[in-house]
């Protein structure tokens, strides 16, 4: 129990609950379940692109450019769409995460194999990315007219009363926890994350890791890049400018070290839905919406402080404990 | 294997750095000056200057940062946070010169913030800048909503705007003339210099070695700090006028002249000249892509690709060197 406690992802869970107490008591109407469904499919996206923002960082790399990976994935299909409607949606959702392996199989190549930090590689590949989504469409948008009603319809069809969109970010929730937890390759990403040097002499191939994990995020955000024009029904160049640093956020607030080796994938979705809550309570109790950047920062702020001091003491007890048993 | 690498050629390479900047600096001008007959114009490249001189400003203490092992990505963020409070102080009717020193009170103080949570709680510089950039541009938001401040007092323009003397030579380029000057001399040539070096090289064995490692990282970001304010009152002062979007993206565009002058991200190595140069490339580049009619989104693949290939091209070079004489014995 005590255990339990010490978990970051519980106390981060207590936390969301007593947001949710204390806005509830203001307005009620914050405890209906279409609100809390609205939320989920809010933060699905976001959920999804931190996944794969977190194996990244558990390897202890960083992507800068999911927001342009997104955005170039988004608007190819949206494109696509446009100029021949008649493609099926599945072919489109296959296209949307092939763009999205290929670019993020560019990341792990220059990262694996140029031996080009990740943060530089993928400063340099946001702005490409970026670059070339204005080039794809000139500087025009596709707008809700111009995609059929089975593009835009797509994730908000929904199966068993929930939409197609929560149904994805569940599905990639749960296949990236057996991944992660049950794989060989899996703990090999933590491996590289906990200790690069001495991950290498126990066998891994630290620059088989690495360009894994760029390509499998790659492919997660070329499926939200679909998810995200189709769910809001527009694909222009600026889409999802800054959404980079919105999945690292969620990656920080759910206990994941930036410094690699530490992170689950439940601290990386509640991370994410606390990130929604917030949000959606600042709507509900009438806050300005210009409060939410201020109030993301600070929780940001919090949330690291916390976890590095929590961290800190949980070490001194862990010391303690074995002086005390030997 | 590696390390015996870098032992044999690291002077090497930082030589070739500087050449290799040099030349792709020479190779913009031609290219430029070829393309359009405007490029090579006193008066054109004087006023260019303007459009990247603020950036170059803080890019010479992010050299510093990042030399040191860290980052900062909140420096845009401050210079909306300095902005917004000079626009306020300037509605309230302070004059220029409290305006300069709110402008530069502010972000050293927000600086001083990154600062001290870093260095007091043991944080990754990553992380906190993720979340002061948020907060301070956050702030500015809660302040001026979708609102602007216009109302600035007419000496104020100077600092942005003005000549020295008759001359076209900006005011913001000769600033940020001298303070190279000043930091270069500072850390090539200062025992703070060979400090950074130091602490990004190996911060444990700085800190076994006497050197106060937190203390340094924390001037390090309140000058950051400092100089993003400073960066602000130019911008302020040259475009008249704040909103809360103001300066959006630049932390990463700052990086990128950073690294692609030569500095290692993973710190102990950089040179002020390759810097210098670098901000010079970037500026130019941009310059004679705009003469030519490239919009700005194209412009930046092309920033992108330039910062890509400029760190693989020593790696390129040291791989292809080694494979004529070691190559059997690599394998």
């Amino acid at each position: 129990m005590r255990d339990l406690f010490r978990k970051r992802e519980f106390s981060l869970f207590i936390f969301i609950l007593f947001i949710v107490f204390g806005v509830s008591l203001r307005t009620p109407s914050f405890l209906y379940i279409n609100n809390f469904v609205d939320i989920l499919n809010d933060t699905a996206i976001l959920s999804m692109v931190a996944i794969g923002q977190l194996i990244i960082i558990v390897t202890g790399g960083i992507d800068l450019s999911v927001g342009s990976s997104l955005a170039l994935s988004g608007m190819s299909v949206a494109l696509l769409n446009q100029y021949h409607p008649g493609i099926p949606i599945f072919v489109i959702i296959l296209i949307s995460i092939a763009i999205g392996l290929l670019l993020g199989s560019i990341n792990g190549l220059l990262v694996s194999r140029a031996k080009i930090p990740p943060i530089i590689t993928t400063l340099g590949t946001m702005s490409i990315y970026r670059g070339l989504v204005f080039v794809l469409c000139k500087g025009s948008w596709v707008s809700a007219h111009e995609m059929t009603e089975t593009f835009r319809g797509f994730p908000r069809s929904s199966f068993l009363g929930i939409s197609s969109l929560i149904w994805i970010s569940i599905l990639i929730v749960i296949l990236f926890l057996i991944f992660l937890n049950l794989s060989r390759t899996g703990r090999e990403i933590y491996g590289v994350g906990g200790n690069k040097i001495a991950s290498q002499y126990v066998g891994i191939n630290l620059k088989k890791i690495q360009y894994i994990v760029f390509t499998l995020g790659g492919g997660i955000t070329g499926l939200a890049g679909f998810l995200w024009v189709a769910r809001y029904a527009a694909a222009q160049s600026e889409t999802a400018i800054g959404f980079e640093f919105q999945t690292i956020a969620a990656c920080v607030i759910g206990g994941v070290s930036i410094a690699g080796g530490t992170g689950t994938i439940i601290g990386v979705v509640l991370g994410s839905f606390f990130m929604g809550i917030v949000y959606n309570a600042l709507t509900m109790i009438n806050v300005s919406p210009f409060w939410q950047m201020a109030i993301q920062g600070f929780i940001i702020l919090f949330a690291i402080i916390i976890n590095t001091v929590m961290d800190k003491r949980n070490q001194q007890l862990m010391l303690r404990k074995r002086s005390f048993n030997e | 294997m590696n390390k015996e690498n870098r032992k044999i050629s690291l002077p090497n390479i930082i030589w070739q750095w500087e050449i290799i900047l040099l030349f792709i600096f020479i190779m913009v001008v031609i290219i430029n000056s070829n393309l359009s007959p405007y490029f090579l114009d006193y008066t054109n490249l004087m006023n260019t200057t303007f459009n990247f001189i603020e950036k170059a400003i803080i890019a010479l203490p992010m050299m510093f940062v990042i030399i040191c092992g860290d980052i900062d990505i909140s420096v845009a963020s401050i210079i909306a946070l300095s902005s917004v409070f000079m626009g306020m102080a300037s509605q309230a009717g302070v004059n220029t010169f409290g305006l300069v020193a709110i402008g530069l009170f502010a972000g050293s103080a927000a600086g001083f913030l990154n600062g001290f949570v870093i260095t007091k709680f043991g944080i990754p510089a990553i992380a906190v800048t993720l979340g002061s950039m948020s907060l301070f541009r956050g702030i500015a938001y809660v302040i001026l909503g979708d609102k602007a401040f216009t109302k600035y007092p007419i000496p104020f323009a100077y600092f942005g705007q003005g000549y020295i003397g008759n001359t076209m030579i900006p005011f913001e380029l000769v600033l940020f003339l001298m303070l190279a000057i000043i930091f270069g001399i500072i850390l090539h040539r200062t025992t703070i210099g060979r400090k950074v070096f130091a602490i990004g090289n190996n911060s444990t064995a700085a800190r076994f070695s006497g050197i106060p490692v937190n203390r340094v990282r924390l001037i390090i970001f309140t000058v950051t700090g400092l100089c993003s304010g400073l960066a602000s009152i130019l911008l302020t002062s040259r475009i008249g006028s704040t909103r809360p979007n103001i300066a959006s993206g630049w932390e990463l565009e700052i990086i990128t002249t950073v690294v692609l002058g030569g500095v290692a991200i993973t710190g102990g190595k950089g040179n002020i000249f390759g810097v210098v140069i670098s901000i010079f490339i970037i500026g130019f580049l941009k310059f004679g892509m705009g003469l030519i009619n490239i919009p700005g989104k194209v412009m930046t693949i092309i920033i992108g690709l330039l910062l890509i290939l400029a760190i693989m091209l020593p790696q390129l070079i040291e791989r292809l060197k080694p494979k004529n004489s070691f190559g059997k014995v690599k394998k």
